[in-house]
């Protein structure tokens, strides 16, 4: 294995929180995806506009912003908030905002804001037709939902979520700044100390660039067994 | 009577907007009736059909199923919406539908589309449903095809496949929605012939159609609508052969 200079298995530990930041923000985001289509194309009209808010509003902040704001303000809201529990009803209620939680958050509503986006183009591109049989075979909303919508929503979105997973990948280099020992952090470190950009630098580059790649073909998979049924070039 | 009969309706009116588009429909068929609507486009034979099975909810009127009315409310905006859901998702699962477009679901094949509903809908059990499956799949003529896709299968056997897909319901009354409509004029055959031999078995069919050589050949009873009214009905042959309004004659007319 590559040394490094001495720096090669710590560079591989910010790699693997790299790694774990972006899959825990994925699970996140994709989640709060989900929702948040639920929530716009919902007949309820405090759910749709909550959805608007969310996605307007982290949209149109820079993400260095949302972070910053998280890190710093997040660990003020917990303090007051204990305080005045402690106050009000002598809870002793405490939680330390670490990057890393602040990292899974901030990235994990970012993204989830663009998934929403995403997952709700792709369910208003599933065919009526389709939906109609499933409740004139009577499926509830929770079956059609789960055997018809999504199974055929998933066409649609898989190539909008690749993307976003990518974009996402990449934004977690931002934790670095919140002080997170991600890949990005490390080589930094290691890059000022040893005067030798390159040495770093590029090597963290490949790793994205490795991740990005495999996950690539894992998304191409995904895509050909989300599109069975679809005759190609049609 | 009423308690037997697989469907009644009862004085059906359904609204759009300020758009009346039908007026008053009443419909009761006995076990084994195959009912024929006949009618010019935009004379709402489709909708009352649809209004059978609830996609979409009747202005006014009564729905009963097996001797089961479906119950309806009146929501906050003063809508009828019905009063509870599950009744009807039960209620559907006993009138299964075929559409002018097949509406088969295009990310499963042929097979699974057949035992998606016994399995979720009706919790047959898998190996059971397959059974089923496969005998309805033989009766329609495309066993062999039961992996394809939907997409891979030319309209004909699609339109096949959505009637296998209705028989493994065992509904009480299927409803057929211009099931040959949206078929090459070479195909429309093949899947007349489906329907021909369902109605020989004595199995209820309700059936919207511009086919008039199988509305006069095998229904048992046909409905003119004209504008949202029953203009005229009987027997198929009071109806083509002595037809009475002038509406009905003008209808038929180029058909002969």
């Amino acid at each position: 294995m590559l040394d490094l200079k001495g720096y090669g298995p710590s560079l591989l530990e910010g790699a693997v929180v790299t790694i774990e930041l972006a899959f825990l923000s994925l699970a996140l985001a994709l989640t709060l995806g989900l929702l948040g289509a639920a929530a716009k194309l919902s007949h309820n009209r405090f759910l749709r506009w909550t959805a608007t808010g969310y996605t307007t509003l982290i949209r149109g902040v820079p993400d260095l912003v949302m972070m910053l704001l998280f890190y710093y303000g997040g660990q003020v809201a917990v303090n007051s908030l204990s305080d005045a529990l402690y106050e009000a009803y002598q809870i002793d209620f405490f939680f330390q905002f670490d990057p890393f939680i602040s990292g899974v958050v901030t990235i994990g509503l970012i993204f989830g804001a663009y998934m929403t986006e995403t997952f709700r183009g792709a369910f208003l591109a599933v065919d009526s037709g389709q939906i109609e049989a499933a409740r004139a075979y009577g499926f509830g909303r929770w079956l059609t939902f789960r055997r018809i919508m999504v199974p055929q929503m998933l066409r649609h979105a898989l190539p909008g979520l690749g993307n976003n997973w990518q974009v996402l990948l990449k934004t977690t280099a931002l934790v670095s700044i919140i002080g997170l020992t991600d890949m990005v952090r490390v080589a930094e470190e290691a890059a000022k100390a040893e005067r030798s950009p390159f040495l770093f630098f590029i090597p963290v580059a490949l790793m994205y660039l490795l991740i990005t790649a495999a996950s690539e073909l894992f998304i191409k998979w995904l895509n050909k067994r989300a599109n069975a049924g679809v005759v190609q070039g049609n | 009577m009423a308690a037997n009969s697989p469907l009644i309706c009862k004085d059906i009116h359904k609204t759009f907007g300020d758009l009346e588009v039908l007026k008053g429909i009443s419909l009761e068929t006995r076990k084994g009736d195959v009912v024929s609507l006949i009618g010019s486009s935009g004379s709402g034979k489709s909708t009352f059909l649809r209004c059978i099975n609830l996609l979409e909810t009747p202005t006014s009127g009564e729905v009963i199923v097996h001797g089961d009315p479906i119950r309806f409310k009146t929501n906050r905006k003063g809508q009828r919406i019905p009063a509870d859901n599950r009744q009807v998702e039960l209620i559907r699962a006993k009138l299964s539908m075929v559409f002018q477009s097949f509406n088969l679901w295009s990310h499963m094949t042929v097979l699974e589309n057949i035992i998606e509903a016994p399995i979720h809908v009706l919790r047959v059990p898998r190996k059971e449903a397959v059974e089923r499956a496969e005998a309805y799949l033989h009766k329609v003529g495309i066993y062999e095809r039961r992996n394809y896709y939907p997409a891979q299968m030319s309209g004909g056997q699609q339109q096949r496949a959505a009637i296998a897909r209705a028989l493994a319901m065992e509904p009480e009354v299927m409803l057929f929605d211009e099931p040959t409509s949206a078929l090459d004029p070479e195909l429309v055959g093949e899947v007349l012939r489906v329907m021909q031999s369902l109605a020989e078995e004595g199995r209820t069919m309700i059936v919207v159609t511009h086919e008039m050589a199988f509305a006069r050949d095998v229904s048992s009873q046909v409905l003119f609508l004209h504008q949202g009214v029953i203009e005229e009905q009987g027997t198929p042959k009071e109806v083509f052969d002595y037809p009475k309004s002038e509406r009905l004659k003008q209808f038929l007319a180029p058909n002969f």
